[in-house]
């Protein structure tokens, strides 16, 4: 089993004739992936990869079942795009779009819930679930997804794209693997958090453990501190902290948009420490993190 | 972007906020005539964006334009937290009785705007929430529906303030809500709100982020502030480094090779995208390394791109050696950034076998990358090499030139 996303889920990709989703639906394709098509307004009739491009999101759910959409369009217009992909009934939007002012995420995030639509993202990668389907770009060009995304036991949640990669790749040349990776996006306000994602990897039976990649900024790793608690979730969490360095340096923005130290919470020795009391592992270096995960595993 | 006080207090006084009488000054001589024309005695605060003024000695008080002029003209020469003030604000001095601490701020976790007020203004709000709870209230609303004064009212009841105190505070947190949302801001702070003697409130100091993503979207209210289009305002101003590695980045769209952040170490550091730069700038410092500088590449940066922010990294004095270490990628071209950094180390007139400690980027096209490294004598490691073993080695090798 997988989280999120299996083999079957079928995804549009709105912005598809932009230059980075060209090629994003070209990796998706070459994965496996179910890619139906995508919307770019006044391009109907096109054709991407052979698939075809639509006006609007309607013009798919209208004719068939569409189980996710990509947001891969610019800034001034993707909050728009959001909008319209809850408004269509779809139930999981996977946000890629950096730069996104967060007064905007706040009203998309919040219009989500009420419709019980899933947000990922914005400012991440996507979701895989390796040798099964991958939705977003993360991990490139099939052939190095497949390199750095075995198949596997633990379950990936990284606020950065790129660490995303890193960390699996690590996972699958220790021989653990990937049940499901998920890039959850850099921003101060994100559709779903660790915390929110930990109760459907409690529920897979598929992973094992879960890795973990966090930055200065924001209040989430108290959020899955307080869930760890409540839930008496018994999976092994390995977490890695990075950014330790931005602790001297309050008010200086380094990395993703959400990575600023604003308050004493905000910093890395806080949430460390708060972490450790809820029982997660830190790791002090990422590479780590595999030995530590296999030595709770026990396996 | 941050704004100087004095710009906050004009946006507030927009949305009918009271307030002070203030003059903002640039000279002694301005600030004598302001404190004339304001009659009786003055505040004379430091335009800088820096907390922590009173006790650096930017803000005096003073009874006469002449010693307004005096204290003004020590302000104006005086860096607190190493930035120089823009400016000095002349304002009427009044007799508080109360103080009051207002923000409005986004919260992450309840994804939600927030408004946070507290009876207990003037000192450090952190403070107030640990020691007197009771003291604070947090109060959400949605950025879905026009603003409705209610929210604002229950913020301030919620710490039991009561009567005209009630209505009038209302009025200011309300306010500062709409300006919050109406601006695209990321905090919008103003304490203390004031109660003066004679009963009425006004905001005595205002601290005003507008997020930079959305600053296009306010351009008007920029130009009114006298704002210029490039000000980029953060905790520090830029060095000349950084100012140089900001114009390689803007000068070719493609991909990222920028947001330089000088340190005084002798390793310079390629390092990217946003994760993986934080995670190898710790992994260097933890095995002992002197950073020079922080950066980000990513979103594969053109050959030339790579080769002229390598090019201004290795001939910054003090850098004895450079490592270039990313996350496994794969939108980056490791055969890119490799040419790029052996053609910028060649241009600034070094071996690259000797000045390149560690190249350690993994991932799509490494193999005609790891051939183009191999081919002029550079170390490199691929993905089998963790990121801290690699910031390991890059330190060591460093260590063994000096």
């Amino acid at each position: 089993m997988s989280i999120l996303v299996d083999k079957d889920t079928t995804f549009i990709i709105q912005g598809i004739t932009g230059r980075e989703a060209v090629t994003m639906a070209r990796e998706c394709l070459d994965y496996g992936a179910k890619l139906l098509g995508g919307v770019t307004p006044g391009r109907k009739g096109r054709e991407v990869h052979g698939l075809p491009v639509e006006d609007t999101v309607r013009a798919f759910t209208d004719r068939t079942r569409v189980d996710a959409a990509v947001v891969s369009v610019p800034p001034a217009g993707a909050a728009d795009a959001v909008f319209e992909a809850i408004d269509a009934g779809i139930p999981l939007i996977v946000c890629v779009t950096e730069r996104i002012p967060r007064k905007q995420v706040a009203q998309f995030v919040e219009y989500a819930a009420q419709k019980g639509t899933r947000i990922i993202g914005p400012n991440c990668l996507g979701v895989i679930s390796p040798g099964k389907t991958r939705v977003g770009g993360i991990g490139g060009a099939a052939e190095s997804t497949r390199r750095a995304f075995m198949p596997g036991r633990i379950g990936v949640m990284s606020r950065s794209g790129g660490m995303t990669v890193e960390i699996a790749n690590s996972l699958s040349e220790a021989g653990l693997g990937v049940s499901t990776a998920v890039s959850i996006g850099g921003d101060a306000i994100i559709g779903s958090t660790y915390a929110e994602l930990m109760p459907l990897f409690d529920a897979d039976p598929q992973t094992e453990g879960i890795a973990i990649y966090s930055e200065p900024g924001g209040r989430a790793e108290y959020e899955l501190a307080d869930y760890m608690a409540r839930s008496g979730s018994k999976k092994p969490i390995v977490a890695f902290m990075a950014g330790r360095f931005m602790d001297e340096m309050p008010g200086m923005r380094f990395g993703h948009a959400g990575t600023i130290v604003e308050g004493r919470a905000d910093t890395t020795a806080s949430k460390i420490a708060n972490l450790t009391a809820a029982g997660i592992i830190v790791a002090e270096k990422i590479g780590d993190i595999p030995r530590l995960l296999s030595e709770r595993l026990g396996k | 972007m941050r704004f100087y006080e004095f710009e906050s207090k004009q946006i507030l006084a927009k949305a009918g906020i009271p307030l002070p009488k203030s003059h903002f000054c640039k000279t002694p001589d301005q600030a004598a005539a302001a404190a004339f024309e304001v009659g009786g005695p003055v505040v004379i605060k430091s335009q800088v964006l820096s907390g922590g003024r009173m006790k650096a000695g930017g803000v005096k008080f003073a009874d006469s334009p002449g010693e307004a002029a005096e204290h003004a003209r020590a302000i104006l020469a005086l860096p607190i937290s190493n930035l120089m003030p823009v400016g000095v604000l002349v304002e009427e001095k009044r007799a508080v009785a109360q103080e009051y601490y207002a923000a409005v701020t986004w919260d992450g976790r309840a994804k939600k705007a927030v408004i946070i007020f507290s009876d207990m203004g003037g000192i450090d709000i952190e403070e107030v929430a640990e020691k007197h709870p009771e003291h604070l209230s947090r109060t959400h609303f949605s950025a879905n529906r026009p603003f409705s004064d209610y929210i604002a009212k229950t913020a301030v009841a919620g710490v039991g303030v009561t009567g005209n105190d009630l209505t009038a505070l209302t009025r200011i947190v309300g306010g500062l809500a709409r300006v919050f949302l109406d601006r695209d801001m990321t905090l919008a702070e103003i304490n203390p709100i004031g109660k003066l003697d004679d009963g009425s409130i006004i905001a005595l100091d205002a601290h005003m982020d507008i997020e930079s993503e959305a600053a296009r979207n306010h351009l008007a209210l920029l130009k009114e502030l006298g704002v210029g289009p490039e000000e980029k305002r953060q905790a520090r101003p830029p060095t000349q480094f950084e100012i140089d590695a900001e114009q390689v980045d803007s000068a070719d769209p493609r991909g990222v090779a920028g947001n330089l952040t000088e340190f005084d170490g002798n390793l310079g550091l390629i390092i990217g995208a946003g994760g993986g730069s934080l995670t190898l700038f710790d992994a260097v410092r933890a095995a002992g390394g002197k950073p020079a500088n922080y950066c980000e590449i990513g979103g594969n940066p053109s050959v030339s791109k790579a080769a002229n922010l390598t090019k201004l990294i290795c001939r910054q004095p003090g850098v004895e050696k450079i490592a270039v270490m990313m996350n496994v990628v794969s939108n980056t071209r490791v055969d890119i950034v490799a040419r790029g950094v052996v053609k910028g180390c060649i241009e600034a007139g070094f071996d690259p076998a000797e000045k390149i400690a560690i190249f350690r980027i993994p991932g799509s096209w490494e193999d005609e990358g790891f051939a183009i490294l191999k081919k002029y004598g550079v170390p490199y490691v691929d993905r089998s090499v963790s990121m801290d073993e690699a910031a390991r080695l890059a330190v060591e090798n460093t260590k063994k030139k000096a």
